[in-house]
């Protein structure tokens, strides 16, 4: 079964292209019953015209290509657009950035609290504390009545310049990694602008490319219970697509990208600018929407979290599913589609 | 073929590496390069041009109603200036207190607690918004900022007050950052200035200012974060530059690197 091995490319299977005969065999007589490749959709055919695919046509039309033992053939799929590409790695960056200058902010005032106002003395929803213990500085996080003891993460952990210090979140988590409001502010209202242009432009280009129509809105039959339970449990059982399959996102894909795509990054935007006393000037319905300004700052923070969750499972099913093929396909958009398993 | 891709695997590998060793260890050296805290300065420009074309001249803060004010309004930063020169108008209750409204003026004032709190004055019930993440709603009564420039006769060519207070600031390191000694200083630009809910406020909740609220005058800048409210007010100096105070920035906070404009 090919994984990351890298065959010579006359022997590659190459995406199909205009002219299929011409593209699928390469003159290696040792594999009689290969299998010829899925024709590819309207929008990837793109994939004819890439590089690899040029110099294997070129390697079997020259007959030079008989020279390496034969292996299973791969066929590469074009993924992702070079819009794509470019909008994820710059969001990739900016919300890295973003949680991390946020994490600071978060520190200036570590408590959430729900309503129009709050401040110290008044009852947090959530709150990262310390307080000095017998054994010395203890953190805690609060939420509502639940107390738990954090010492070393939340709350007091070790400081930029390696004492113990309180501090809600810990300098490994921060920018900067000492406590510098000011600093973390500029960080983080420079990458939400980049954040925000960037999240226009991959709109724009995926409403004009039909990328959220074709890739990311669920076919017709995927809704079906028996599907998604289908998914659920291959899914929960680490089975991850092959063949013919591999090509498109999974229903669960599906949903978790469109829910960070429509629902939690654009709610990300909309609780900060709430926060704004600007923008509330001009806008305040939207404060008021959200249940008031310390309401928007809660649910900035419980939207980041959700961001952080998304990220973990995202990084955990590329890590799963193949990293190399995964990393590559978003950096030069060709993907291995994982051969169908010989065996059930 | 098999040693490009690995070339290629290694790059990518090298870019990740690398990647991973800048958020790590690079944050913190990046946030004090003079170049990288400029490019990312520019941010506010784009903020401030966006909001002031979204927001409009006029648009006003959100005011609430009596039943909304906090019940503890917080105090921050200084809570009690140290000055001798603040400690005497404390003890004679500021009848020796006057305001100064000079600079770039053809009529400079001088004037009186008393005699501000004769001018007509607006009451309004705001919220403060702390740059560190809390809100607290107040009742505030004071002149408005406008009437007050009109009668000084702005000169064409100023562009900003700067209100210089009576606290030195400092000590508070603990929240990190370049947190030096100074002068409490503010500055606005003329939209902020003639805004209808900019106040020199004098009362809170009803009460005189008390000391820790900025007694005996604070201004309300209702569009902008707290650290632009600034408190024990003595003079407002209209300037057609503040490159040339303290350091340059246009306000204590300001030189310790927060945002000039603080809509945000």
């Amino acid at each position: 079964m090919p994984t990351e091995q890298q065959p010579e490319p006359a022997t590659r299977q190459s995406a199909p292209a205009a002219s299929p005969g011409e593209a699928t065999e390469s003159a290696n007589g040792s594999q009689p019953t290969k299998p010829m490749t899925a024709p590819l959709s309207d929008g990837d055919a793109v994939a004819a015209q890439s590089p690899v695919a040029d110099r294997a046509h070129e390697a079997a039309a020259n007959g030079a290509a008989v020279s390496q033992p034969a292996k299973t053939p791969r066929e590469i799929l074009y993924r992702h657009r070079l819009a794509t590409r470019v909008t994820h790695w710059i969001n990739a960056l900016c919300v890295a950035i973003l949680v991390m200058s946020g994490l600071q902010i978060f520190n200036a005032h570590p408590r959430l609290y729900w309503g129009e106002v709050g401040a110290y003395g008044d009852p947090a929803a959530f709150e990262i504390g310390a307080y000095d213990g017998e054994d010395g500085l203890r953190g805690v996080v609060r939420i509502g009545a639940l107390e738990f003891d954090t010492t070393g993460v939340f709350g007091v952990s070790n400081g930029a310049y390696g004492r113990a210090a309180v501090q809600a979140f810990p300098s490994w988590a921060t920018i900067p990694s000492y406590r510098d409001l000011a600093t973390g502010r500029r960080w983080h209202l420079y990458f939400a602008w980049l954040f925000v242009i960037n999240m226009c432009v991959y709109f724009a280009f995926s409403i004009a490319n039909g990328h959220f129509r074709r890739d990311l809105l669920p076919a017709h039959g995927e809704l079906r219970p028996r599907h998604v339970l289908g998914e659920i449990v291959a899914h929960a059982r680490l089975r991850f697509a092959k063949g013919e399959p591999a090509k498109r996102y999974n229903l669960l894909q599906k949903i978790s990208y469109l829910a960070i795509i429509f629902i939690v990054l654009p709610a990300m935007i909309l609780t900060g600018l709430s926060m704004s006393p600007g923008f509330n000037a001009a806008a305040p319905w939207l404060s008021d929407l959200l249940g008031g300004r310390q309401s928007a700052r809660t649910l900035h923070f419980v939207a980041a979290s959700l961001v952080v969750l998304f990220v973990v499972i995202h990084l955990a099913m590329v890590l799963l599913a193949g990293p190399w093929n995964g990393v590559r396909s978003m950096v030069t958009g060709r993907y291995v589609v994982p051969p169908e398993r010989k065996h059930g | 073929m098999a040693e490009r891709i690995l070339t290629r695997r290694r790059l990518l590998t090298a870019g990740g590496l690398s990647i991973g060793g800048f958020a790590l260890s690079g944050c913190d050296r990046l946030s004090q390069d003079r170049s990288v805290r400029g490019g990312l300065s520019r941010a506010e420009g784009l903020t401030f041009a966006v909001q002031r074309a979204l927001i409009g001249r006029h648009a006003l803060a959100r005011e609430y109603s009596l039943s909304d004010v906090s019940p503890r309004f917080p105090a921050n930063g200084t809570l009690m200036p140290d000055t001798d020169e603040y400690q005497r108008l404390l003890e004679r209750k500021f009848v020796d207190w006057r305001l100064t409204i000079d600079g770039l003026v053809s009529r400079p004032l001088s004037l009186s607690l008393v005699e501000l709190m004769k001018l007509p004055s607006r009451t309004q019930i705001t919220r403060h918004d702390c740059v560190e993440g809390w809100s607290a709603i107040g009742q505030w009564t004071g002149v408005q900022l406008g009437p007050l420039l009109t009668a000084a006769r702005l000169a064409p060519g100023a562009r900003y007050l700067v209100f210089h207070c009576a606290d030195n600031l400092g000590g508070e390191a603990y929240k990190g950052g370049d947190q030096s000694m100074g002068r409490y200083y503010e500055s606005i630009d003329l939209i902020d200035a003639f805004h209808p809910q900019t106040i020199l406020a004098f009362r809170l909740n009803g009460a005189p200012l008390d000391v820790a609220h900025g007694a005996p005058l604070r201004l309300r800048v209702e569009r902008q974060l707290g650290y632009k409210h600034a408190k024990y007010v003595m003079r407002i100096e209209a300037v057609r530059s503040f490159g040339h105070i303290a350091g340059g920035k246009g306000g204590y906070w300001e030189d310790r690197g927060y945002e000039w404009y603080a809509g945000i």
